[in-house]
């Protein structure tokens, strides 16, 4: 399964991944870093696209059960 | 159904043109100061930034919908922390130097200079408002402050040119605040 991962380090905290994910499996860690439920990710790369710092990748992973 | 919030770049659209009509108007744009660091402060995080800053729509709305935005990648040292921090030391000094000015006038030191500064160098003449109703120090302000709401747009959106339509919110003052104060709110909650 590929899934959205965060440089939480580089992270503004903007939301722009947030508003445009369509599985809102993205929120935003107390306006700290965004954090990706990897329950609802389903890889689409939107947010990766949308992300003004860049710091979203989408890489493949490995599902934990 | 769209949300109430969504429409708040219809606000930020106005207010930058209300300047050009009246710069007393300028002073609105305290909202955009005062409320990102309140709701901060009381433990909202970046809601302002995530949900209700009209000018991050904006910024959305013409590099997006009207792709105005050439969608690269912001060259990594934009989102460093000394840039992040050192851009807001630097906006902080300027706004310091600013309110420092309005005081000048406001003790008779100094006469109302109605002039808006762009880029804190590039200095326009704004005359065309009659500002006798307010003291001369009201009128100072408002034109100091709306050189910097005008300063920041016009570097908005050359990073939106450039890079993603929301580049701006990767070095925005405001946001760095907001983030700042959240990490020191929520410090030992932070993995
Ligand atoms: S869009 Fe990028 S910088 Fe903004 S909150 Fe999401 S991951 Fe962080
Ligand atoms: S990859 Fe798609 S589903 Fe996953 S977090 Fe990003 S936008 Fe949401
Ligand atoms: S970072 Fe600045 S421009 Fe962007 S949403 Fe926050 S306050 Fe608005």
């Amino acid at each position: 399964m590929k899934k959205a991962m965060i440089n939480q380090a580089e992270c503004v905290a903007c939301g722009v991944c947030e508003k445009n994910c369509p599985r809102k499996a993205i929120t935003i860690f107390h306006g700290i870093y965004a954090q990706v439920n990897e329950n609802l990710c389903i890889g689409c790369r939107k947010c990766e696209r949308v992300c003004p710092a860049s710091v979203i990748q989408v890489v493949q992973k490995e599902v934990a059960s | 159904m769209k949300k109430w919030y969504e429409y708040l770049w219809i606000f930020s659209a106005v207010y930058m043109i209300s300047g050009f009509f009246n710069i007393l108007f300028a002073w609105i744009g305290m909202i955009c100061f005062i409320t990102p660091l309140l709701l901060s402060i009381i433990g909202k995080g970046k809601i302002y930034c995530n949900r209700y800053c009209g000018r991050g729509q904006l910024f959305e709305l013409l590099g997006g919908r009207l792709k105005l935005s050439s969608n690269r990648n912001i060259p990594a040292f934009i989102r460093s922390k000394w840039f992040r921090y050192g851009f807001l030391a630097f906006f902080m000094t300027m706004f310091a130097i600013m309110i420092f000015s309005t005081y000048l006038v406001y003790n008779g030191t100094n006469n109302l200079k109605e002039v808006v500064t762009l880029l804190w160098t590039i200095k326009l003449p704004w005359n065309w408002t009659n500002t006798s109703a307010v003291s001369p120090w009201v009128a100072q302000f408002a034109f100091g402050f709306y050189s910097v709401m005008l300063t920041s747009t016009i570097l908005g959106l050359i990073t939106m040119f450039f890079f993603k339509p929301r580049s701006w919110c990767v070095y925005c003052p405001m946001g760095t605040m907001t983030q700042g104060i959240s990490m020191l709110k929520y410090r030992g909650k932070v993995k």
